[in-house]
């Protein structure tokens, strides 16, 4: 009988599982060891993870990760890159992590065309602090600090960081994809493939969002949130790819 | 070569290989010697953002098993204090901090002080940590002891600081960059390079230990709220990682105390003073000693691990001591800690720039002495 499904190598159940039942994040985590398998370039590679739910629970990826302040993980994915300049290295953070605190680091990255990838997970909230309001928050979208949803004239607008960085010249491939149907989420493989390899040959910056959905901090069933995800979340962060540098 | 110039080409010696930083007068000079030399050198320099972002590029760097280096001074310190705090309490890595101290508090103005001595030796970060820090007081110094610090920093997997301040950092004089010091060296097994060959290693989250069996604690408030938590919390693993960051903390308070003392043996009065404001205080001392003065002085190079143990020592027989320092007294607390009420304890400080002058010293040696009285203009 043909095999049609195993383990990854790059990322391995270790103690326990930790994410919410209908979380994104474990299927963003499967998707990144399934490339870095394909590539063999386990043995090579340097995951410098941000503050989330992804990194907090118990570590999946297996291979080295280095775990970073809140924000800060470009910066030391630029030190770590410039110094091995043959790893593959990436980051992945989370939409709070990297369009809140995190801006400033991300946009000098992404100007300096600094070569690693930068995986945004965007679940529109602060999952691991309980759900509170993010910059991807949507307009309507209520949570633990926006208990009457967000209001632009007190909260302001979400933020489309990823549409901003990929005006920068530095950064050479920038998309988004969504985790909410089959087929979407092979194309969320094709384009993270495609990021390692431009950060391969040695272009410049690269990055993926992904959009994962996050039951928990939105109050919905897992199946209520792939639908929320497609209805209204992709509204404002329509997926496809910003930016393809020619080579 | 001034100090600043001085203190990175001691680094490369010391083989760091990694250089990053914001501009911030006076330690811009440190980067514009990086800029050419750590490239020259095979090593990677770089220009951060912001102080915060060149914390974080050096925890790489250091994460990554590179010996690493950045400058800056007083604000610039502060806000790399939750990046040092980390890599102290959490990543436990070594790196080699240079804070070339000027006017404070805020951006305060760019003339010498030592009023960065509470923040290097307390720590402005989060939590219970110390690091290592060094008060060189001439260049020659400044250049051995950032050697020094490399390999300490190395030794403990902790950051090492260098207190410099505006007129050290300023100050050209010849020095001699001797030999590489003799080190054994310091396997980083615990280097995130990639697991080729070898199980992965996650680096930078308190646990258990390092790498595959590492257990880490769980943050994922959301869960906990919503009570489907499995053993996330668990206050037992940091609880250990404390302990043992305690017990290293006190293995270095054992074994790395650095101090000169000068004429202690017969002192009456003990002077205590560190980098600058030790080397312009010297001629006072020498001229109260000339003057048949039982006068001595205490110079702590490390500040932390502090002398304490040399100054409780000195308080049983002297019968004043002295502190001189360029800010409101900050080491002085840590000399009365040591003191213990044993004798009595003076400050003279100057503040905002000003530098202690050997000649007002004076007068306070002789007053404390009761040569002159406190209003006499002998
Ligand atoms: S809180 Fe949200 S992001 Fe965090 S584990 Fe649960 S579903 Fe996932």
């Amino acid at each position: 009988m043909d095999q049609v499904f195993k383990q990854t190598t790059s990322a391995a159940l270790k103690s326990r599982y930790d994410y919410c039942a209908g979380c994104g994040h474990g299927i963003a985590v499967r998707l990144v060891a399934e490339v870095i398998d394909e590539l063999g370039l386990r043995g090579q590679t340097v995951g410098i993870l941000g503050v989330g739910c992804y990194s907090t629970n118990p570590v999946t990826f297996n291979f080295d990760c280095q775990f970073a302040l809140h924000g800060r993980a470009p910066a030391m994915a630029t030190a770590v890159k410039r110094l091995l300049p043959d790893r593959l290295v990436f980051t992945m953070q989370g939409d709070g992590d990297l369009a809140a605190i995190g801006t400033t680091e991300i946009v000098h990255a992404a100007t300096r065309g600094e070569r690693f990838t930068v995986l945004m997970l965007n679940n529109a909230n602060f999952g691991e602090t309980g759900g509170h309001m993010a910059p991807t928050t949507v307009i309507g979208q209520r949570t633990p600090s926006t208990p009457n949803g967000r209001d632009p004239e007190i909260h302001g607008y979400p933020t489309r960081i990823t549409e901003m960085l990929a005006l920068l010249d530095g950064a050479k491939y920038v998309a988004r994809v969504a985790l909410d149907k089959p087929a979407n989420i092979m194309r969320a493989k094709a384009a993270i493939k495609k990021a390692f390899e431009i950060q391969l040959s040695g272009q410049g910056f690269t990055m993926v969002e992904v959009l994962t959905a996050c039951p928990s901090g939105w109050r919905l069933t897992p199946v209520e949130s792939l639908k929320w995800m497609s209805e209204v979340q992709m509204k404002t962060y329509p997926i496809g790819e910003l930016k393809v540098a020619a080579s | 070569m001034n100090c600043n110039r001085a203190i990175v080409e001691a680094a490369i010696q010391a083989g760091c290989r990694f250089f990053t930083g914001y501009p911030f007068t006076p330690a811009t000079e440190c980067l514009e010697q990086a800029s050419h030399r750590l490239p020259a050198a095979g090593g990677v320099y770089l220009q951060a953002e912001a102080e915060v972002s060149a914390i974080n590029m050096l925890m790489g760097a250091a994460i990554a098993g590179f010996r690493c280096m950045t400058a800056t001074s007083g604000a610039g310190f502060a806000l790399m204090q939750e990046g040092v705090s980390h890599m102290a309490g959490i990543a436990e890595v070594p790196c080699v901090i240079v804070n070339v101290m000027r006017g404070g508090p805020g951006f305060g103005n760019l003339a010498p002080t030592q009023s960065d001595y509470r923040m290097a030796t307390r720590g402005g970060g989060p939590g219970d940590y110390r690091c290592l820090v060094f008060g060189p007081a001439t260049v020659q110094e400044a250049a051995d002891l950032t050697k020094l610090a490399f390999a300490l920093a190395d030794r403990y997997r902790t950051p090492a600081i260098i207190l410099s301040d505006q007129m050290l950092a300023e100050t050209t004089e010849a020095f001699d960059l001797g030999d590489p010091l003799p080190e054994e060296p310091v396997e980083k097994w615990w280097a995130t390079t990639g697991c080729k060959g070898r199980e992965p290693i996650y680096m930078g989250r308190p646990g258990k230990n390092y790498g595959p069996e590492a257990e880490y604690l769980s943050g994922n408030l959301t869960l906990n709220l919503i009570g489907l938590a499995r053993a996330g919390r668990d206050p037992d693993t940091f609880e250990a990682h404390m302990l043992r960051l305690a017990e290293k903390y006190h293995r270095i308070e054992a074994e790395e105390v650095r101090v000169e003392t000068l004429y202690l043996d017969d002192a009456e009065l003990a002077v205590v003073a560190f980098g600058t404001s030790a080397r312009l205080i010297r001629p006072a001392i020498e001229r109260a000693r000339s003057e048949g003065l039982r006068v001595g002085l205490i110079r702590p190079i490390t500040l932390w691990p502090f002398p304490s143990r040399l100054i409780a020592d000195a308080a049983e027989r002297v019968r004043d001591v002295l502190v001189v320092e360029m800010s409101m007294g900050q080491m002085v607390d840590d000399v009365r800690l040591a003191v213990n009420g044993r004798t009595p304890v003076h400050l003279f400080s100057t503040l905002g720039g000003v530098v202690p002058r050997p000649e007002t010293v004076g007068r306070e040696i002789r007053q404390i002495l009761g040569l002159v009285t406190a209003d006499s203009r002998a």
